[in-house]
């Protein structure tokens, strides 16, 4: 059967590759990149050494995701309307391949994620691209969830019910 | 019947570039960036996508300033532009209950587990217009930060109510294909799951009006705000190369589950029924009032009397679609001469005859 | 749903430029069906996977999606994870499911492919068919809609019945099946209002 487990959640640590099993670990990078600002990721691409060459074997390409929702949030399927997505996937000069997908028009860094999944793949590369890429990202990306959380359980109300009659 | 009118040429070539024009308004005025529009008119583009049915924020932002901000208009260019995009496939199911919480709150229970959490509203603002913001350049403003962070997993009204059975369940999974109507034409009856995806890409408008009408008497069905939640919630999709789930990004979505009274049949004693809604970014009221147009046009499948327009399957769902609904009204400016020639002979001659009888009578009368 | 991942090894480029190869390779097939019997050599910068020929995987990467499904024979089997990975198609188990079959090997009889209904006769199958060669003045003489005079085929390759077959497809009509014949870049379009003689 296809691992169909559900995309881990982004640690609060962010765990050494040794510590989960290697599936879980690649999900969850793709996940990063997929979730990365192109921004971010571009500034922390441009300081990352020893770039390999890589060839593309499909796209860049943009097309569409069906977004499903389910009846009531947890029954049935529905379409409930598409999604922007941008593919790529690339074989590094080693031979390695690498898959990017990131949910919106974005081919750069389509292509980038693939080049880094197939980096992250490598032994000989994972840790540099953890430590200049991944581990950066994760941060950016808690940091953010993060603020966005406080400030909402900042407008957290407790609401008391008033008895009839009093004042 | 349409007949090719040619000529005009010229003057729609000059047509095209007043729009132009005045689209980009008085040349002194910085012109808008896309940013401007995604970032500060964020529910512009939350509508856009929801009703163009397409989730992307820098897409829905140059529509709507192709459109000169008429967002029908956008819906139009987002949806024909959508068609030209080849499509991968479809996501797994989002998980509403792993959102990462903007908004929640709840009508039926003050202190639900995880907490009433107000958001980014306008539900508690004066609706006075505020001055300030006419001008530019002021401070940006800050908001608050709690010291922790809201819990990960908030259980949803249905979950509680559920403990005690007091709340219908939904069966969770259908196998087989889900019907999708960008692909097969609707057809009736039209199942929950194609009623949900048209009423999801459906005109706020409409569905404003159709849910206020079951609340003013037709069709009633006796709703509660259950929940209402807003946050972001990841998408998963499981390339065919991988075998399993990726992360593809966060959508911004809106949910409402709206909890209504039943009073039971012979089979099944009295308990809660649900209406849902889910629309793309924040959108609350397009969310409500599908989650009363899903549970009024769920009549006749809980015995109901079926009695109003929003309990019409056809009614609604032929008549929610704004590219359809505006096109077709919208073709009445093209030209109907021939149409209109025959017209104007039937009603010459229908007054001839008219004019010839009453003279008769008149003569029979003298 | 979801199939098992795909391995590294059997990926390989498609398309140079999708959008535009597709497109042509789609215009191409159209005025194949819509002349029955004109060869047509696409010329395009395409490095075939084995043991697909040209022509057989540029129709392929042009016309299948992930909302249809493929069956291929024993000898372009290898091919399936590649047209996966580039079109995201479903594999159908048997040739009666398939909406589009890849044949390289004997043809199996007309019949083992889905017609479609009377209601829905768009839903018979395409076959897009390896042949040994294609010959444009050859014994076939070619009859229906599209030809305004009597067109001439040959075709090696295909079982010795194949003309009595179709035939019987023809007179299906409107349900039935159509064929893409392929040899290297060379192309031919059967569609099933075609009166094959001879």
């Amino acid at each position: 059967m296809p691992n169909r487990s559900k995309v881990p959640t982004p640690p609060a640590a962010a765990p050494g590759p040794g510590r989960e099993a290697a599936g879980d670990a690649r999900q969850e990078w793709l996940g990063v990149l997929a979730r990365a600002r192109n921004a971010d990721l571009q500034m922390l691409w441009r300081d990352l050494p020893d770039k390999p060459s890589w060839t593309r074997l499909r796209g860049p390409e943009s097309g569409l995701i069906m977004l499903r929702g389910r009846l009531g949030g947890d029954g049935r399927p529905f379409n409930l309307g598409e999604m922007s997505v941008t593919r790529c996937s690339v074989r590094l000069g080693c031979g390695r391949v690498g898959h990017g997908y990131v949910g919106r028009q974005d081919a750069w860094q389509a292509e980038v994620a693939a080049v880094l999944d197939g980096l992250l793949q490598e032994a000989a590369s994972h840790q540099a691209a953890v430590a200049g890429i991944i581990g950066p990202l994760r941060r950016i990306e808690q940091d953010r969830r993060e603020r966005a959380s406080r400030q909402a359980a900042a407008t957290r109300a407790e609401f008391f019910t008033v008895a009839r009659g009093e004042a | 019947m349409y007949v090719p009118v040619k000529g005009g040429e010229q003057a729609i070539d000059n047509a095209a570039r007043l729009l132009a024009e005045s689209r980009r308004g008085d040349p002194a005025v910085p012109e808008l960036t896309l940013a401007q529009i995604e970032g500060q008119l964020a529910h512009a583009v939350d509508r856009v996508m929801a009703e163009g049915s397409l989730y992307d924020r820098k897409l829905a932002a140059l529509a709507i300033k192709q459109a000169r901000g008429d967002l029908v208009e956008a819906i139009f260019l987002l949806r024909a532009y959508r068609t030209t995009l080849l499509r991968f496939g479809a996501s797994e199911p989002l998980d509403t209950r792993r959102m990462a919480i903007r908004r929640r709150i709840s009508a039926t229970f003050k202190d639900l587990p995880g907490g009433q959490v107000l958001g980014a509203s306008f539900d508690y603002t004066h609706r006075l217009l505020d001055f300030s913001l006419a001008e530019t350049g002021g401070p940006c403003p800050a908001a608050a930060k709690a010291s922790q962070a809201l819990p990960s997993d908030m259980p949803s009204i249905a979950d509680i109510l559920e403990r005690e059975g007091l709340i219908e369940r939904e069966p969770a999974e259908s196998g087989g294909a889900v019907a999708d109507l960008t692909r097969e034409p609707l057809r009736f009856p039209a199942a929950r799951p194609v009623r949900l995806q048209a009423l999801a890409r459906a005109d706020e408008g409409f569905l404003l009006g159709l849910g206020y009408s079951t609340q003013r008497g037709y069709g009633n069905n006796h709703p509660f705000a259950g929940e209402i939640r807003h946050g972001m919630v990841t998408v998963e999709f499981v390339p065919e190369e991988l075998g399993f789930a990726v992360a593809l990004g966060e959508v911004e979505l809106t949910e409402c589950q709206m909890v209504n009274q039943f009073k039971g049949s012979a089979a099944q004693p009295p308990h809660f029924t649900r209406g849902y809604g889910v629309a793309f970014g924040h959108a609350e009221r397009k969310a409500m009032a599908m989650a009363l147009v899903d549970r009024s046009l769920r009549a006749a499948e809980l015995g109901e009397e079926v009695t109003a327009p929003a309990q019409d399957p056809e009614f609604v769902l032929y008549h929610g679609d704004n590219v359809e609904a505006s096109g077709f009204v919208q073709h009445l400016k093209l030209p109907h001469y021939v149409d209109f020639q025959a017209e104007l002979v039937t009603v010459r001659d229908l007054r001839r005859e008219f004019n010839e009888r009453a003279a008769g009578r008149r003569e029979a009368a003298e | 749903m979801a199939m098992p991942g795909i391995a590294d090894a059997k990926l390989a480029p498609g398309f140079a430029d999708p959008g535009r190869d597709s497109q042509r390779v789609f215009r191409a097939a159209l005025a194949a069906m819509a002349e029955p019997g004109r060869i047509a050599t696409l010329d395009l910068r395409l490095q075939p996977t084995p043991p697909l020929g040209l022509a057989q995987s540029a129709l392929a990467l042009t016309l299948l999606d992930f909302e249809v499904a493929l069956w291929l024979d024993g000898p372009v089997a290898p091919a399936a994870d590649y047209l996966r990975f580039h079109t995201g198609v479903r594999l159908a188990a048997r040739p009666e499911d398939a909406d589009y079959c890849l044949i390289a090997g004997p043809l199996p009889p007309l019949s083992s492919f889905k017609a479609g209904s009377e209601e829905e006769p768009e839903a018979g199958a395409t076959l897009i068919v390896a042949v040994a060669g294609l010959l444009g003045d050859g014994p076939w003489r070619l009859k229906g809609p599209g030809l305004p005079h009597e067109g001439r085929l040959g075709v090696g390759g295909l079982p010795a019945d194949f003309a009595a077959q179709w035939a019987q497809n023809q007179r299906a009509f409107p349900r039935g099946i159509d064929l893409f014949l392929c040899a290297g870049s060379r192309l031919v379009g059967l569609p099933r209002t075609l009166t094959i003689e001879g």
